[in-house]
């Protein structure tokens, strides 16, 4: 293949710049995924901090390490930095990554907008984490202590760093909206030939749906704190009950946005497993087409539920009954996605290298917090659950089996194509095993503290919540610390290792595994043609 | 009138569906034997009001169909990761998902899913009119509840009893610290009472679990709940909706006593808020040394929380009030903030106190740490301001 008249033509057409040149002005789509994927790595580790010192202050009863309103101001930042800076950057990446490989095409349709959608970001950090810092300078203003969810009247009463954080989601919208055209419009018009909707790999089907999700709700969000900002200095009363605005309003279009996003950061982790589990049990998946029709059910339902994080606002019979059951009717995709995971290892050959352990831990460890969801849908039961800890360990046994522990499935997965190397697999279980254990440790205790009565969001507790908190911080801080050890696994899988083959995995399927490892810098200049 | 605290006992579920879920705990968590699970409160505390055990039991239903579901999923799951497997030389079937099994399974799994979402949903749906509508009788007694950045006002609109309810420091609650108050909620057994929810300033939720009662505190809204008590005991809840600084310093505590108890309880508040009302409407001058005794009992619980005792405050969000333009400035200034509050900030409007309380939590700022101004604001001077 490699003739010197083909160098010298590449060379020409592309010259690879080198340094800092190469990343800033990067329009290829390994170079741009990568970004997104260290950008994330730095991330979680912010996110992940903020939440080792709140569990460290929940430890014990009193206040001992943070005053009140930093307690909140963490509360709020571990959350819009792991949903907006580490969870949707990492599935960005592995979209950039995977997706031209996959479909086998040359590169996303809009290198140059790719290179905007990830480059607004770090703008967008640098305001989230000033929004944080603010406060602790002469003349900042207050702390931002409203919890992410930024609910008007208390997120009027903050000072500037509101206002900080209103423009930090503005940019991350904006990265998110741009980065999802661009994925859209690659996957509908770069196929390689013969390559129809219905033969998509489903990683593929999965961010179309979530660039379609994403579309449709990040606006409503940005109208939504543009209104706040408005009522913040513009002297308009969106929000305000005293000008003839409504509270509630803002918690409407917060969730309209917020519950889809849930599904937006679901999503293409059930795509990395629909291409974990069959590798690994050595079989195709299984329902294949009820996969993608249970995708596209669990986006449009999930765009018309919103309300049920709100059942305690009064709203009428009419209305929570349908919420409730709008709700409940979820499971019915999400089951037969589950379903269709276990039957894909049903009758299969499998081996457990590290994606797999985390595939299979997801299946368990979502299945669990999905039936903690449908407990939490029934009204008149949501009425002791909302808003105690028993959501928070509802959500984070959603979120982190769901969202990130599909990710790092994927990493493992895909490290051996993007290096050439093979990842330490000893250290890869083991870091399974102590981020696994130290997981259920952490959040499994706080579903009792709901029960008892603990709120969410309270930095300080009672002696009778004491023994569980104490276990949950335990587990939080072994949790925490174990990333430590992706870190080491991933340096090391970069700087070295074992020489990975073209299809390190011996029972994966799709293209990406028919280029060499680590791919070229320009893969499928000549589209592939699928039979 | 403090009574001793209900011991708390056993919930009397339908004993299948506790000896279930007892077991699934037992597997999840073997360290905890049974007696230990009563006393660290794993599940709901036993409730107090009729609707309170509608929705413990439907709690309890979709707690055990999750269960069972979950060990069914975890029975295949574990099944398939023993028995299929490469290390065992178990062959793939690469034809699985082409059987009938593989061609309809789309639609029996949806059925089979759909059959427990109604199971689910219809009882659920049947709970759910009698929590949602309150009661149309014309006699039900009226509590309304207002939220303020951090403590409670409950309103007795029947019998024109109002109770302020903050949170106790730890020297005077010791072991109930978060879940004590000055002033309790009193409520009749066996009485139906309608909460009116409201906010003052942001919003809150009234919560107690043995009441199953949870409602947002929505300024400009009025939100309402129900509750009929069915048996007496103190009942503890804390604010669920966070409200800025200090949201975890809004306990609220429950009495629930019998109807003969309540009228003489409100008969009591309702001599001693004649009295204080008598005494603030005399036209007597009021002494610098009264004003200031009175005004630093009230200070220390109505202004403490924020401004803090030493009357620095926290700044930012709270100013000091030690040395302050507004506590040295001109007096109609200060009396204009307290009782109008200042928008957008936790200050809020202290309009509902009386005369004679407003000029003694005036006086006693003006003259407290190092503020000297000498001034004595008598109630007289509160009524001309607002």
């Amino acid at each position: 293949m490699t003739t010197t008249t083909l160098t010298h033509d590449e060379a020409h057409h592309h010259e690879a710049p080198q340094g800092w040149r190469r990343w800033l002005f990067s329009t290829n789509h390994k170079d741009i995924g990568t970004l997104y994927l260290l950008f994330a790595l730095i991330m979680l580790f912010l996110g992940g901090a903020s939440a080792m010192l709140i569990r460290m202050e929940l430890f014990q009863p009193g206040i001992q390490l943070i005053d009140p309103d930093l307690y909140n101001n963490l509360v709020t930042n571990h959350a819009l930095i792991m949903i907006f800076g580490g969870v949707m950057p990492a599935a960005a990446g592995l979209a950039n990554w995977m997706i031209p490989m996959m479909i086998g095409a040359p590169d996303m349709a809009l290198p140059r907008m790719n290179n905007l959608s990830f480059w607004v970001l770090p703008a967008a950090a640098t305001m989230l984490i000033l929004s944080f810092v603010i406060p602790f300078f002469p003349g900042g203003g207050t702390q931002i202590n409203t919890g992410w969810t930024i609910y008007p009247p208390l997120s009027l009463q903050v000072g500037m760093s509101m206002d900080f954080l209103i423009f930090a989601i503005h940019l991350l919208g904006i990265s998110s909206v741009l980065a999802s055209i661009n994925i859209i419009v690659t996957l509908l018009n770069m196929r390689a030939p013969g390559m129809t909707l219905l033969k998509m790999p489903m990683f593929c089907w999965t961010w179309l749906v979530t660039a379609f999700l994403l579309i449709l709700v990040i606006p409503v969000l940005a109208g939504g704190v543009t209104m706040l900002l408005f009522d913040r200095h513009f002297g308009t009363s969106f929000f305000d009950a005293a000008g003839g605005g409504d509270p509630v309003l803002f918690q409407h279009l917060f969730w309209f946005f917020g519950h889809p996003e849930v599904y937006i950061l679901l999503l293409p982790s059930i795509g990395v497993l629909s291409h974990v589990i069959p590798t690994f049990a050595r079989k195709p998946l299984f329902g294949y087409k009820s996969m993608v029709g249970a995708m596209l059910a669990v986006a449009t339902i999930g765009m018309v539920v919103w309300a049920h994080h709100q059942y305690t606002v009064g709203m009428s019979l009419g209305a929570v009954t349908y919420f409730m059951i709008g709700t409940i009717l979820i499971s019915i995709p999400v089951g037969l996605m589950v379903f269709n995971f276990i039957a894909t290892m049903w009758r299969g050959a499998m081996t457990f290298e590290t994606p797999m352990l985390f595939a299979v831990s997801i299946v368990l460890m979502f299945t669990f917090g999905g039936l903690s969801g449908v407990m939490l849908a029934v009204v008149p039961a949501d009425m002791q659950y909302h808003d105690s800890m028993f959501v928070v360990a509802h959500f984070h046994y959603v979120l982190m089996p769901g969202a990130v522990f599909g990710l790092f499935a994927g990493v493992f997965y895909w490290l051996p194509k993007w290096t050439g190397h093979m990842y330490d697999e000893k250290l890869g279980k083991i870091f399974f095993w102590t981020n696994v254990i130290s997981f259920n440790i952490t959040f499994f205790p706080q579903h009792f503290l709901g029960l008892a009565g603990m709120p969410r969001r309270i930095v300080d507790y009672n002696v009778m919540f004491t023994e569980f908190n104490v276990i949950s911080s335990i587990g939080a801080m072994v949790f925490g610390l174990s990333h430590l050890l992706l870190l080491y696994i991933v340096i090391k899988t970069i700087r070295g290792g074992k020489k990975a083959e073209n299809r390190p995995w011996e029972g994966a399927k799709g293209l990406e595994w028919e280029l060499e490892s680590p791919p070229a810098f320009h893969t499928w200049t000549t589209a592939p043609q699928i039979k | 009138m403090i009574q001793p605290e209900a011991k708390p006992t056993k919930p009397h579920g339908s004993p299948n569906l506790k000896h279930s879920l007892n077991g699934a705990l037992l597997i999840t968590l073997p360290l905890l034997t049974g007696e230990a699970m009563a006393e660290y409160g794993l599940n709901f505390p036993e409730p107090a009001a009729g609707v309170a055990r509608e929705i413990y039991d439907i709690h309890m239903l979709t707690m055990t169909i999750a269960t069972v579901l979950l060990i069914i999923v975890f029975a295949f799951v574990f099944y398939s990761l023993y028995f299929h497997r490469k290390s065992r030389g178990y062959p793939a079937d690469q034809d699985f998902h082409n059987s009938w099994f593989g061609n309809w399974s789309w639609v029996i799994v949806p059925v089979l899913v759909l059959g427990v979402d109604l199971t689910i949903a219809g009882k659920a749906d049947a709970v759910l009119k009698s929590v949602w509508d309150v009661p149309k009788e014309k006699n039900i007694m009226d509590v309304k509840v207002t939220g303020h950045q951090w403590w409670w006002e409950f309103d007795y609109l029947d019998h024109g009893i109002k109770v302020e309810s903050r949170f106790m420091p730890r020297e005077q609650s010791g072991d109930l610290y978060l879940r004590e108050v000055d002033n309790r909620l009193v409520l009749p057994t066996g009485t139906k009472i309608r909460f009116l929810h409201t906010s003052a300033d942001v919003l809150h939720a009234f919560w107690v679990p043995e009441l199953a009662v949870k409602k947002d505190a929505i300024p400009g809204y009025v939100t309402e709940t129900w509750a009929e008590l069915t048996r007496e005991g103190v009942f503890r809840g804390q604010c669920a909706e966070i409200c800025g600084t200090w949201h975890s310093r809004m306990p609220i505590v429950v009495e629930s006593v019998s109807p003969e108890r309540f009228a003489a309880w409100t008969g009591e508040q309702q001599a001693i808020k004649v009295a204080a009302a008598a005494e603030a409407s005399t036209d007597k001058t009021w002494s610098m040394d009264e004003l200031l005794s009175k005004g630093k009992a009230l200070y220390e619980t109505k202004c403490a929380a924020c401004h803090q005792v030493n009357g620095m405050g926290l700044p930012p969000a709270f100013p000091a009030l030690n040395g302050s333009a507004i506590t040295n400035g001109p007096i109609a200034d200060h009396l204009h903030i307290v009782l109008n509050g200042k928008p957008d900030t936790a200050m809020q409007p202290w309009g509902s106190l009386n005369d004679l309380e407003i000029a003694a939590i005036v006086t006693y700022e003006r003259n407290t740490w190092d503020n000297k101004t000498g001034d004595v604001v008598q109630p007289v001077a509160v009524k001309q301001a607002r």
